[in-house]
């Protein structure tokens, strides 16, 4: 019926994707399968994995990824400032350290890992290393 | 002080709203932290992955409401493979009791995190009285 995706059904596609996956056994043999701040998100595109967290309020300098292997560490810390002679009404946001490894069940690529931190959102662009990629075998 | 601290994981906070959305998908309340200065109530929101264009703040009937919305498009040719959260626009609204000067309202976008400086109206502002 529709002539163009509606943008709105593409949105509660993702959530449901998104949930679905929640309880999926991906990273569990990594050291830290879950519960770790920041919480990430992994997605596949095409050969290569991109990792996402929500990392607001933490500022590119307060970040430090590190990259071994198919290890990658997370580890920063978020501060929340207010001025002084403020009185507070609400206090939410928290702050403190972080220090999160996750451990990738495919062999990446470190030297083309690239990171990006725009807005909050931190995402990790990390290619699958070319001697980790399916080979076709052409039967003869 | 309190950045020795570890930091725990929170789950995102939907939104329960009294009335439905005619399109489907779910909302968030993003974490906040309203303070007070002699001059101005100062909202602070965390929003991650809301752009600055997408922002709406509408200060209405002493109620202000945010409204952020997040570009879900970046996600198209992306296939979960592994989720720890999910994502949605945020939304928040306050009723507020101090009487605002709704000229001067200004807004501040850094790392996710939306900062509102609302200034007090001249009669709200504290007074020092002093006795003669």
């Amino acid at each position: 019926m529709a002539l163009f995706p509606d943008p709105f059904d593409t949105l509660s596609s993702l959530q449901q994707a998104l949930d679905t996956l929640r309880t999926s056994g991906w990273l569990a043999s990594g050291p830290s399968g879950g519960g770790s701040y920041p919480p990430v998100n992994v997605f596949r595109k095409g050969d290569d994995f991109v990792v996402i967290t929500e990392v607001p309020g933490i500022g590119k300098s307060d970040l430090e990824i590190q990259v071994k292997g198919n290890t990658i560490r997370l580890a920063g810390t978020k501060s929340v400032t207010y001025p002084e002679k403020a009185s507070l009404h609400r206090r939410e946001r928290l702050a403190g350290r972080f220090d999160r490894t996750v451990t990738l069940p495919v062999e990446i690529d470190p030297d083309g890992v690239k990171a990006e931190c725009r807005d909050g959102i931190l995402a990790l662009f990390l290619p699958r290393a070319e001697r980790d990629k399916p080979k076709s075998i052409r039967i003869a | 002080m309190a950045t020795a601290q570890e930091l725990a994981v929170r789950d995102k906070k939907e939104l329960v709203s009294k009335e439905e959305k005619t399109v489907p998908g779910r909302y968030y309340v993003p974490y906040a932290d309203i303070y007070e200065t002699g001059e101005a109530l100062c909202v602070v929101m965390e929003m991650p992955g809301v752009e600055k264009k997408d922002i709406n703040v509408a200060l209405e009937n002493d109620v202000l409401r945010v409204d952020g919305q997040i570009d879900f498009s970046k996600y198209e040719g992306m296939e979960p493979v592994y989720t720890e959260y999910n994502v949605g626009h945020y939304t928040r609204s306050f009723t507020l009791s101090n009487k605002i000067d709704q000229e001067k309202i200004s807004a501040q976008l850094e790392d996710g995190v939306l900062t509102l400086t609302l200034p007090k109206a001249k009669e709200a502002q504290p007074r020092r009285i002093s006795i003669g």
